[in-house]
């Protein structure tokens, strides 16, 4: 029995990395429920809007990094952000005066949107892929671990190593700032609250003088935003690579269902619940039971109940379980 | 953020957000001028013919309103109660008629500027924000004003103190009475020259009705109009200064609440007795 080296093995492998992933998750989340929850349609292209609004960043960094700036310890990429974010709300907005516009104004059913969003995702994938190519990028710089493993190895007399990594505290803690401020504006705001009437009820909102246009170009913006960060922070903690983001998708929607999609809580509930339970169930358990068990009982199998490979069964199954037993998601979202 | 899953939003009712027809959304070039016909009173509805489709709901029906009054449109199920007044509210086309509110033609106006004019419409469901609190309703209900609206929540809370209790809860957990009364502060928020009320009294108690009769009294006396659609006749005639009743879309009497009330005809047909 060695309690504490199985924490730290399991802070390491586990927590501390699904932690880091749930929060990107959660960001692509409320970008994904926030359109749901104000424009009524799942957005199919919110993982290649992640892409692009990356791309941007990439180059942007690139580019600083060309010129001999540097942002200390940290990744020169949050440099870049604004004009990531910036370029992105550009994109959409683009988009949505030339594509869904027209479908607000026809009053098509909501399929018919999701159908659109297909459409502009494939664009966007064209122009992604066009511009920087399909393959891998890294664009991280700065300190790579808050600490490493040898150090917490040293540092403690355990056997078993913690390394945390620089990108994977600046998740989290961007994660946090964004979402306080995103509650902060949804609450508190004029334009936030008129977002939520309108969310709430479309006739209401136009009686009350609400302009639907203002709020559905107020929602581009911040999902703009939002997806974005989401990317970067994704890219800087693993890698950019058109084809993941475009990926990325599914454990997007999953966290927005299982939440509760509309709901912005549920958004973030959700990425977390589907980040743990795909490292959960995708890690090998058997270092941590070796720790845990007596001598005797340890296993001698991996204990992985599924190959990495299948992460993205995880996120289905999640998918399906809620939509067959909860399909409002845990916040009680609107029903999908 | 909806609470109820399965129901869209809104009320499903496309016509309350038609964009303006052909000529319309911009006030009436012949606004302002006096119609003698019309000013007599603060609101007219002349000869309105019109319905949702094909066929007319509406057959050359008039609905009057004065200053302060209460105007009260009662009738049999499926008489065009409801159409008629969202009629004058510009949620259906017109084929004949015109709608005058304070001396200026609006016949061609969408819903969204005759709210501009001063009109305010209490939709019959889902006429609150669920989701928001009930200082957040009432916030959006003066979205489109730009001065200072706290006197006016004030005058609201004033008038529905339980409102003032329940302010920071969400408007879809109120019971039945408080939320309409939610919807009525809503409507007031704008400072409306006229109230529209479709069917307030719906789903609500016999001792909470009384109580939201009393309210919109209240209403009246400080110098808004007020239409409203009725279910309960004989108490909705009792506070009117003036009833309609329609048969198939069209007058069929037309006199003071009590007037109505003691018209032996009219309560034989319409209030059992």
């Amino acid at each position: 029995m060695d309690t504490l080296n199985a924490l730290v093995a399991l802070s390491n492998f586990v927590l501390v990395p699904a932690l880091a992933y749930g929060a990107q998750l959660a960001l692509g989340a409320l970008g994904v429920t926030l359109i749901y929850g104000i424009l009524r349609f799942s957005n199919f292209a919110h993982g290649d809007t992640m892409a692009f609004g990356t791309m941007i960043v990439i180059l942007v960094t690139w580019g600083l990094q060309g010129m001999g700036i540097s942002f200390g310890p940290l990744p020169t990429a949050l440099l870049a952000l604004p004009f990531g974010i910036l370029g992105t709300i550009v994109l959409v907005l683009i988009f949505d005066r030339t594509v869904y516009k027209f479908y607000r104004r026809v009053r098509a059913a909501p399929v018919i949107f999701v159908m659109a969003s297909l459409g502009v995702m494939f664009m966007m994938n064209g122009i992604v892929r066009f511009i920087i190519g399909v393959d891998e990028q890294n664009f991280l710089d700065g300190g790579r671990f808050v600490i490493s493993a040898r150090e917490f190895r040293d540092l403690t007399g355990l056997q078993e190593g913690l390394a945390i990594r620089t990108t994977q505290v600046l998740t989290v803690v961007t994660a946090a700032i964004i979402v306080a401020a995103l509650f902060w504006f949804l609450g508190y705001t004029r334009t936030g609250k008129s977002m939520r009437a309108y969310s709430d009820n479309e006739d209401l909102a136009l009686l009350s003088g609400i302009n639907p246009e203002r709020v559905v170009m107020y929602t581009w913006m911040i999902v703009a935003g939002l997806a974005t960060v989401a990317g970067v922070l994704y890219g800087l903690d693993k890698s950019f690579k058109p084809f993941t983001y475009f990926q990325l998708l599914l454990p997007i929607f999953a966290a927005a269902i299982v939440g509760g999609l509309g709901s912005p809580l549920g958004a973030i509930a959700g990425g977390f619940v589907v980040a743990f339970s795909e490292i959960g169930v995708t890690y090998a358990w058997k270092k941590v039971a070796t720790y845990l068990l007596p001598p005797d009982m340890a296993p001698s199998s991996l204990m992985q109940l599924l190959s990495t490979d299948y992460k993205f069964a995880v996120s289905f199954g999640i998918l399906i379980l809620v939509l067959l037993f909860r399909p409002t998601g845990i916040f009680k979202g609107k029903s999908v | 953020m909806s609470s109820d899953a399965y129901s869209g939003r809104g009320n499903k009712d496309r016509t309350i957000t038609k964009t303006s027809e052909p000529g319309g959304g911009i006030p009436d070039t012949r606004a302002g001028t006096a119609k003698p016909a019309a000013g007599a009173h603060f609101l007219a509805g002349e000869n309105m013919t019109g319905g949702y489709g094909a066929t007319d709901i509406l057959h050359d029906c008039t609905l009057t309103v004065d200053k302060g009054k209460i105007a009260v449109i009662v009738g049999p199920n499926g008489a065009g109660k409801s159409t008629a007044m969202k009629a004058v509210f510009g949620m259906l086309n017109l084929r004949g008629g015109r709608v005058v509110l304070d001396g200026e033609e609006i016949t061609d106006l969408s819903p969204q500027d005759r709210v501009a004019k001063g009109m305010a419409f209490v939709p019959q469901t889902n006429n609150v924000f669920v989701s928001l609190s009930v200082e957040e309703n009432l916030e959006m209900g003066a979205f489109l004003r730009k001065d200072d609206i706290r006197p006016t929540i004030e005058q609201v809370y004033e008038l529905f103190p339980i409102l003032k209790d329940k302010r920071r809860q969400p408007a879809g957990e109120l019971s039945g009475g408080q939320r309409q009364q939610v919807a009525v502060g809503r409507a007031l928020m704008t400072q409306p020259k006229l109230l529209m009320l479709d069917e307030p009294t719906a789903g609500v108690s016999p001792i909470v009705m009384d109580e939201l009769f009393d309210r919109i009294i209240e209403v009246a006396r400080t110098g808004i109009s007020i239409l409203m659609v009725e279910q309960n006749a004989r108490q909705a005639l009792e506070i009117a200064d003036t009833g309609f009743v329609l048969v198939q879309g069209a007058n069929a009497y037309t006199d003071t609440g009590q007037a109505l009330l003691a018209d032996p005809e009219v309560r034989r047909t319409f209030l059992g007795g």
